[in-house]
């Protein structure tokens, strides 16, 4: 019989798959007893990584609190594509109320909840970048401010997606969207100042603050996990690739966001108050071009002939951020404290030493 | 318990005693003291309640609505541009069917800005599902706050309590503040016609095409008509608990055979009564018609209070908001609460309506105009659309600018300059 022998990297994304670990050291999502918080039968795109992302992280954060979670919902795609009337995705006591107001709601919930001394159940609100980065700011900043016993998960895909792809807050320079189109000398987004929304969070000094993305799911769910042993405030941003609006393979969203990533153009890091206590290291950088080429809205930037300029520009943002994040820096080999925190899900930086 | 106090103080030590767990609040004037005196009663520990200093009134109303379908029970208060500033969340509060009770503290709608009375911003929500109730007093305004609150949660629909900024908020009066237990009597615990429960899971919120969103807008409508009922029923149910005429959907006073009625809203009643006495003692058979409940609009009551056989011959709307290009928003309902059964909206022994724009932006409406403007009224002289006390000069002077220049500037300072330049100086 023809014997294949597995190798550790044989899926080229350097994780580990759950079989090679013990039992308890597995992903929520290999668990039977995994919530499903999501369920079957939503109309998320092929390739959808902002359904994967809630997935896991809303069951991972439906294991650390013992399945007591209320979630509250901002206007957007996950809102739409999770609750056709009268059907529903949502195996949880699940709120949707507007698109700029999912952090007042859960902090309305959460009080709710203070009163009535049930503060064993626990909140999470979420939205989309234009929910989180744009509309939803100001309500946002009132929860981080007041510290409200909320963990807030914005799904970043960087435009406005389930609108027809308009450019958001969180839209990157020079990406193609339906407001910036790739016309003109300078096409597409215009490079502006950006808005970092977890240096925002991290701004006002909440318990938590972390980034992750979809391509590395059991960072992710380590992350929520983690978020839901503080009290107060707490903040993840997840970049989850649109196949729709980046015009990317529904096939590559995890290739896409590990590029992302490791190009240093998507930080992934984790911080407590307003310190940075870990970042996630690039192994193999990337040149930015890797990852911009895989995606149609950016196609203009090398069609009809490369911008090297404008790709210039891009590398330049990667660079800073690998600078200011230390994202080629050695590990500091005491600075394993995420999995001393945290038995499960181990953080798969630990299988690869 | 009987007391000489701030109306606002009323209110909040009113809704105090209805026990809410959740209270959102952001500062407007003239709404402050009503939440102060809350935030105050709840920092020192006597009431239990979780108070939420929020960044902006969008927010404030969010929160009740996360709050509200958590089954706490809720209440926030807010006035002018914080209602408009919340406006998609109270759209929103009211259908998602979330009984939050708002106070709102009437006061104009800039630009310009003003902080002072009138009716422009509850009149601007008036489509947006809540139960609107107008206070004439200080006393009326803080009872028709437990009465909102158990109109609220059987119905499971928000309930606005508007009452006259600084008319009423900050005149101190005579009021009986209910005692705990009475209260408690009238008003039971809440319990929720849908919760987030992880027990046991609901989506609320989801979307709705068109295959059903008509007949959930239609129930929206049933609960207002099933409020027709309630209100005074919960009005009578509040006589024989507290011993005084508080809310029920309308409020005729000296109507019976009443050539001329005066229809009104909010702490202008008493005024436009005591106009009434006055003409009654002149030989004008004068009535009035205060409008207690606004949404749902009484139509039936309205029709019974006028008499349906014999109907006053001339009614006159005082409307303390405009509708520009329209003109009385209280007026346009009032005729079609007065058609008949085909319809048809004037009928033969229908009155004349006259519409008067009074009391805009702060403006007093004293007894002197109401008398004038009346009297005229009963000798047939008043015209169909008029404003009280306009000061016609000032704006024929601005007008006359901006005919002369195109370039005439901003008319609201061109106007206060022209006031500055004719007003009396210090010496008078």
């Amino acid at each position: 019989m023809a014997s294949e022998r597995i190798r550790f990297y044989q899926t080229g994304s350097f994780a580990a798959g759950n079989r090679l670990l013990p039992e308890d050291m597995r992903s929520e999502q290999s668990s039977a007893a995994r919530a499903n918080t999501l369920t079957c039968g939503h109309r998320a795109c092929q390739g959808c990584g902002e359904a994967l992302g809630a997935r896991y992280a809303l069951d991972a954060v439906m294991r650390a609190t013992k399945g007591k979670m209320i979630a509250v919902n901002a206007t957007g795609c996950l809102e739409v594509f999770s609750t056709p009337f009268p059907e529903t995705s949502w195996q949880i006591p699940w709120l949707h109320s507007l698109f700029g107001n999912a952090p007042a709601v859960a902090s309305g919930v959460a009080a709710a909840l203070a009163a009535a001394g049930r503060t064993d159940t626990r909140v999470v609100a979420q939205g989309g970048d234009g929910g989180t980065v744009d509309i939803g700011m100001a309500c946002l900043s009132g929860l981080f401010e007041r510290n409200d016993d909320v963990l807030y998960i914005c799904y970043d895909n960087q435009a406005y997606m389930n609108t027809g792809v308009q450019r958001s807050g969180a839209t990157p320079p020079a990406a193609r969207t339906a407001t910036t189109p790739a016309v003109g000398p300078e096409p597409g987004n215009a490079f502006g100042q950006g808005k970092n929304v977890p240096l925002i969070a991290m701004a006002h000094g909440i318990p938590y603050t972390a980034t992750a993305t979809v391509a590395d799911l059991r960072d992710l769910e380590y992350k929520a996990t983690r978020a839901m042993d503080f009290r107060g405030a707490r903040y993840l941003h997840v970049l989850v690739p649109c196949p729709l609006g980046w015009g990317s393979s529904p096939a590559d969203t995890i290739k896409v966001a590990r590029l992302a990533t490791e190009s240093g153009l998507f930080p992934v890091f984790e911080a407590e108050g307003d310190q940075v206590i870990s970042a996630a290291r690039i192994r193999h950088q990337v040149p930015v071009t890797d990852y911009l080429r895989l995606q149609a809205r950016y196609a203009h930037l090398f069609r009809p002939r490369e911008r090297t300029d404008v790709i210039a520009r891009l590398q330049a943002g990667a660079d800073r951020n690998i600078a200011r994040f230390g994202l080629l820096e050695e590990p500091d080999p005491d600075h394993s404290e995420r999995v001393r925190l945290t038995p499960a899900p181990v953080h798969d930086s630990q299988l690869r030493r | 318990m009987l007391k000489q106090i701030e109306g606002s103080r009323a209110v909040a030590e009113t809704v105090a005693r209805c026990r809410p767990q959740v209270i959102c609040a952001y500062p407007i004037t003239p709404q402050t003291h009503i939440v102060e005196a809350l935030g105050t009663l709840v920092k020192n520990g006597d009431l239990n309640s979780a108070f939420i200093n929020v960044e902006s009134e969008f927010s404030a109303m969010s929160a009740v609505i996360g709050a509200s379908a958590t089954g706490a029970r809720t209440y926030t208060a807010t006035a002018s541009q914080g209602l408009l500033y919340m406006s998609e969340a109270v759209y929103n509060a009211a259908g998602l069917g979330l009984p939050v009770v708002m106070t709102v503290a009437n006061r104009a709608i800039g630009a310009p800005i003003n902080i002072w009375n009138d009716h422009s911003d509850a009149m601007s929500q008036r489509d947006a599902g809540w139960i609107q109730l107008y206070a004439e007093t200080s006393q009326e305004a803080a009872d028709l706050h437990i009465q909102a609150f158990l109109l609220a949660e059987q119905l499971s629909n928000p309930v606005m309590v508007c009452m006259d900024g600084f008319l009423l908020t900050h005149a101190s009066e005579r009021a009986d503040i209910p005692d705990q237990p009475e209260v408690d009597a009238f008003l039971p615990a809440y319990q929720p016609r849908q919760v987030l429960d992880p027990a046991d899971p609901v989506s609320i919120g989801a979307m709705v095409g068109p295959e059903a969103f008509t007949e959930v807008r239609y129930l929206a409508d049933q609960r207002m008509r099933q409020a027709l009922e309630l209100i005074p029923d919960i009005a009578a149910a509040f006589w024989r608990q507290f011993g005084r005429a508080s809310g029920g959907l309308v409020r005729p006073y000296r109507t019976a055979g009443a050539d001329l009625v005066v229809v009104a809203l909010g702490s202008v009643l008493g005024t436009v009564k005591d106009t009434v006495d006055q003409l009654r003692d002149d030989g004008i058979r004068a009535g009035v018609l205060g409008l207690t409940s606004f949404r749902p609009f009484p139509a039936q009551a309205i029709r019974e209070a006028l008499g349906d056989g014999h109907r006053p011959r001339r009614l006159v709307v005082i409307e303390r908001a405009l509708a520009p290009g329209s003109g009385g928003i209280v007026t346009a309902e009032l005729r079609a609460a007065l058609a008949d059964a085909d319809g048809r909206s004037c009928p033969a022994g229908n009155p004349i309506i006259s519409t008067v724009v009074a009391g805009l932006g702060g403006r007093p409406v004293t007894r002197k105009s109401l008398h004038e403007m009346l009297t005229g009224a009963a000798h047939g002289v008043l015209p169909p659309f008029s404003y009280l006390d306009l000061r016609t000069e000032l704006a024929q002077a601005e007008l006359a600018r901006i005919r002369a220049t195109r370039r005439s500037g901003p008319s609201a300072e061109n106007i206060l300059r022209d006031l500055s330049a004719t007003a009396p100086g210090p010496q008078g």
